[in-house]
């Protein structure tokens, strides 16, 4: 695949700045697709992120390479879903329209899912799966630091508590990623194909729009830039002990915090919704 | 009509709720429970907190909770959940810990203190609750349950828990 025509204009997401009034929708521009309150969209984009990833995740479950990893995989996987869990109840208690995080994770389509697109990608082999985690985890972990120190109560909450369980999580992504990478002659070159492939999607997380600094002048500042280079310090070190060769920033992939979506999701999202779809409202 | 219940009693109640995974300490030594305020017509509001995000004993917990208030004559029973100051494994007391440990379940360690953390990891071994060597190895810090790691000691050569720093 090539990136050749990656460019998306800013002014195309249509996104308003100025109305931070929760449960509002902005008329979005005509050609860019609707997109909610600033603050909305930001928990979406948070909580999008753990429910796909610990989704996608939790396919390992019974699948593991040996007993302790599928319990490890199976353990990250509830706390992003966990994680996922509070901050889209939050995004609906500021929403206002009545949604939970039920109604927000099982009855919005593809197109609503503000995911970035590295968690939507299959799982790959083992390798792949742990080099997309220990990218994601680098950046959760930083994010979370930022995020617990916020302005915004609720958040900075959810926050501090996720920090604590994404620092397992990076110690554990990491520790594969330089066991599969300095490993054998096989594991090394899977893992430099995984990284290579993973890599195009992981520019996204560092991503900064309208969204982004409108929830900044309402106390949920993020430096990304500065983000940027502890995570950069992070994956660098990683790398080296792994023996893999950081490739190159080029063809970067983007769309997911507007809606646009490689296909991977639409089966993920078939899969984790029908139950909840075919039996409205049922609980057990 | 019974007397209503003093905060004093509601707390030794809840003190016997057992957590529903770690069955030997009861969800007050776990630190789960944060508050516990008595309305004058006897209502009980119960402010929990979850250990980890994801924690599927929660919902069991409350019930649990719940049954046992509802059981000694609380007329309403209210359950609020809080997640800051978000809870650590070191709320865990010296008496619990001895519960964990005599249960075959290591006891937490101190837990880390901000910063982010060395992707080396350098700790301790972490001794043996069957036979208090010290000759164990990390197999995962991945468990039965979300917070618990997988050991194995070399002098007795059994696998244990750990409940861990958290």
């Amino acid at each position: 695949m090539s990136a050749a025509k990656s460019g998306h204009d800013d002014e195309e997401l249509g996104i308003a700045t100025g109305d931070a009034t929760p449960g509002v929708r902005p008329v979005a521009g005509s050609r860019g697709p609707k997109l909610a309150a600033p603050l909305v969209e930001y928990l979406l984009r948070l909580g999008d992120d753990r429910l796909v990833l610990g989704h996608r995740l939790s396919e390992w479950c019974g699948h593991g390479p040996i007993l302790e990893e599928d319990i490890a995989i199976a353990n990250i996987s509830l706390d992003l879903i966990g994680q996922a869990a509070s901050i889209l109840r939050l995004a609906g208690q500021v929403e206002g329209a009545g949604r939970d995080e039920d109604a927000l994770a099982y009855l919005r389509e593809g197109v609503e899912y503000r995911n970035a697109l590295l968690v939507e990608q299959p799982n790959g082999d083992f390798g792949q799966t742990m080099v997309r985690q220990c990218l994601f985890d680098a950046h959760s972990l930083l994010l979370w630091e930022t995020l617990a120190k916020c302005g915004h109560e609720g958040l900075a909450a959810i926050a501090a508590k996720a920090l604590k369980e994404d620092k397992y999580h990076l110690r554990h992504s990491s520790e594969w990623v330089v066991r599969l990478g300095d490993g054998t002659e096989e594991s090394h070159a899977r893992a430099q194909r995984a990284l290579d492939g993973a890599w195009r999607y992981a520019g996204e997380l560092f991503e900064r729009d309208a969204v982004d600094d409108a929830v900044a002048a309402m106390g949920i500042a993020v430096d990304t830039a500065g983000i940027k280079s502890r995570w950069d310090a992070i994956v660098d070190e990683v790398l080296a002990r792994a023996t893999l060769v950081r490739p190159a920033d080029a063809g970067m992939r983007r769309g997911g915090r507007v809606g646009r979506h490689t296909e991977h999701l639409g089966h993920l999202l078939a899969t984790m919704q029908i139950v909840a779809r075919s039996h409205p409202g049922a609980a057990w | 009509m019974r007397a209503p219940l003093t905060r004093d009693r509601v707390l030794e109640l809840l003190d016997g709720v057992p957590d529903p995974e770690v069955p030997v300490i009861s969800v007050v030594e776990l630190g789960i429970v944060r508050d516990v305020e008595v309305a004058d017509d006897g209502g009980i509001a119960v402010t929990i907190t979850p250990t980890y995000s994801g924690c599927p004993a929660m919902f069991e917990i409350e019930k649990d909770i719940r049954a046992a208030l509802t059981a000694a004559g609380a007329p309403r029973v209210e359950m609020r959940t809080v997640l800051a100051p978000a809870w650590t494994t070191d709320w865990i007391g010296p008496e619990a810990r001895e519960k964990l440990r005599a249960y075959g379940i290591a006891p937490p360690g101190r837990a880390e203190q901000g910063g982010l953390i060395s992707l080396t990891r350098a700790r301790a071994a972490v001794p043996c609750p069957w036979c208090g060597s010290k000759e164990t190895e990390l197999r995962s810090e991945f468990g039965s349950t979300a917070c618990k790691a997988i050991h194995v000691c070399r002098s007795c050569k059994q696998p244990f828990d750990e409940f861990k720093a958290f």
